[in-house]
């Protein structure tokens, strides 16, 4: 389990183009969960990738995760990620497959989206929603926003911790 | 008429669904009460149930926003607001135009539609 304060597990996976992405040491590093079949993590999915755009020249990295049973849910299919990527929805954020779920079990995602932020030593600071509304485009993606913000200037993140909100993460039987 | 809700326990949008199913009955005179929710549990009920995710609202089996070429099974149901956002719960005005169209079927074929005066008294004559 991977709680506030803890280091974050390390990985190694795919993007949608197959070239291997994983954790740099930068700065900040914000590892979201999420897929394509839920309206959640659809309703936070711009909000997330303006965050990830807005905070790029401060030295910020997002890495995208799609860790559900693709079998079960063919929408979250590798073909299906590539086919979102290459419409541009991701603006350069890789947009990785967790086939084997182990990252997600070693993050101990819960739901799509499920944030975690990471500082340079890679140490989580902030895991949770990205803010207090999915329905409301105005709170872009506040609480992530704040925990980013702490990070780089070193501080702690307020709050350090929230519930994530989303589908169940769609685990392999 | 009959209005039933339809959800997976593993997404986290029926109760805001229902509740903002009650409040478009209500509004437009019919009998939030009668409201029949339930539960689908297995991949096996949502073929047999030609449920296409969570939630689903239908008014006397009409789907609120019909898919037919979506794959019954357990998941959740993306809706789009009439904004354009993504959301896990269809659009109160397009429940509401669903339910002033399901009425009209009704009403059409001279069936009994239990708008709320007409379900109260069915209620107090049961009793």
């Amino acid at each position: 389990m991977t709680a506030v304060g803890a280091r974050a597990p390390s990985f190694t996976l795919p993007d949608t183009s197959g070239e291997l992405q994983g954790l740099d040491g930068g700065a900040a590093t914000v590892v979201v969960f999420t897929c394509n079949h839920c309206p959640y993590a659809l309703a936070w999915h711009e909000r997330l990738i303006d965050v990830a755009r807005d905070f790029a020249s401060r030295g910020a990295r997002m890495l995208a995760i799609n860790p559900n049973d693709a079998e079960r849910y063919p929408r979250d299919s590798p073909e299906q990620m590539r086919v979102r990527v290459e419409r541009g929805e991701f603006d350069g954020v890789p947009y990785l497959r967790d086939e084997t779920q182990e990252v997600a079990r070693a993050y101990d995602a819960k739901t799509t989206p499920d944030v975690f932020v990471l500082d340079a030593d890679g140490a989580v600071r902030y895991r949770g929603a990205p803010d207090a509304d999915y329905e409301d485009p105005a709170q872009k993606a506040a609480w992530l926003r704040a925990a980013l913000e702490a990070v780089l200037s070193g501080g702690s993140p307020e709050p350090a911790e929230t519930k994530p909100v989303g589908c169940s993460i769609k685990w392999k039987p | 008429m009959h209005v039933e809700l339809l959800f997976w326990a593993g997404c986290p949008s029926h109760e805001k669904a229902l509740a903002e199913l009650r409040e478009v009955l209500a509004e437009e005179g019919f009998d939030p009460g009668e409201v029949v929710v339930r539960k689908v549990e297995t991949e096996g009920d949502a073929a047999t149930e030609r449920f296409i995710g969570s939630p689903t609202i239908r008014f006397d089996g009409v789907d609120v926003q019909p898919e037919p070429n979506e794959p019954a099974g357990l998941t959740c149901r993306v809706y789009r607001r009439r904004d354009g956002r993504f959301s896990p719960t269809p659009d109160p005005e397009d429940v509401r135009d669903a339910l002033r169209r399901a009425h009209a079927r009704t009403a059409a074929s001279g069936e009994h539609s239990a708008p709320a005066a007409a379900a109260t008294a069915t209620a107090e004559e049961r009793r």
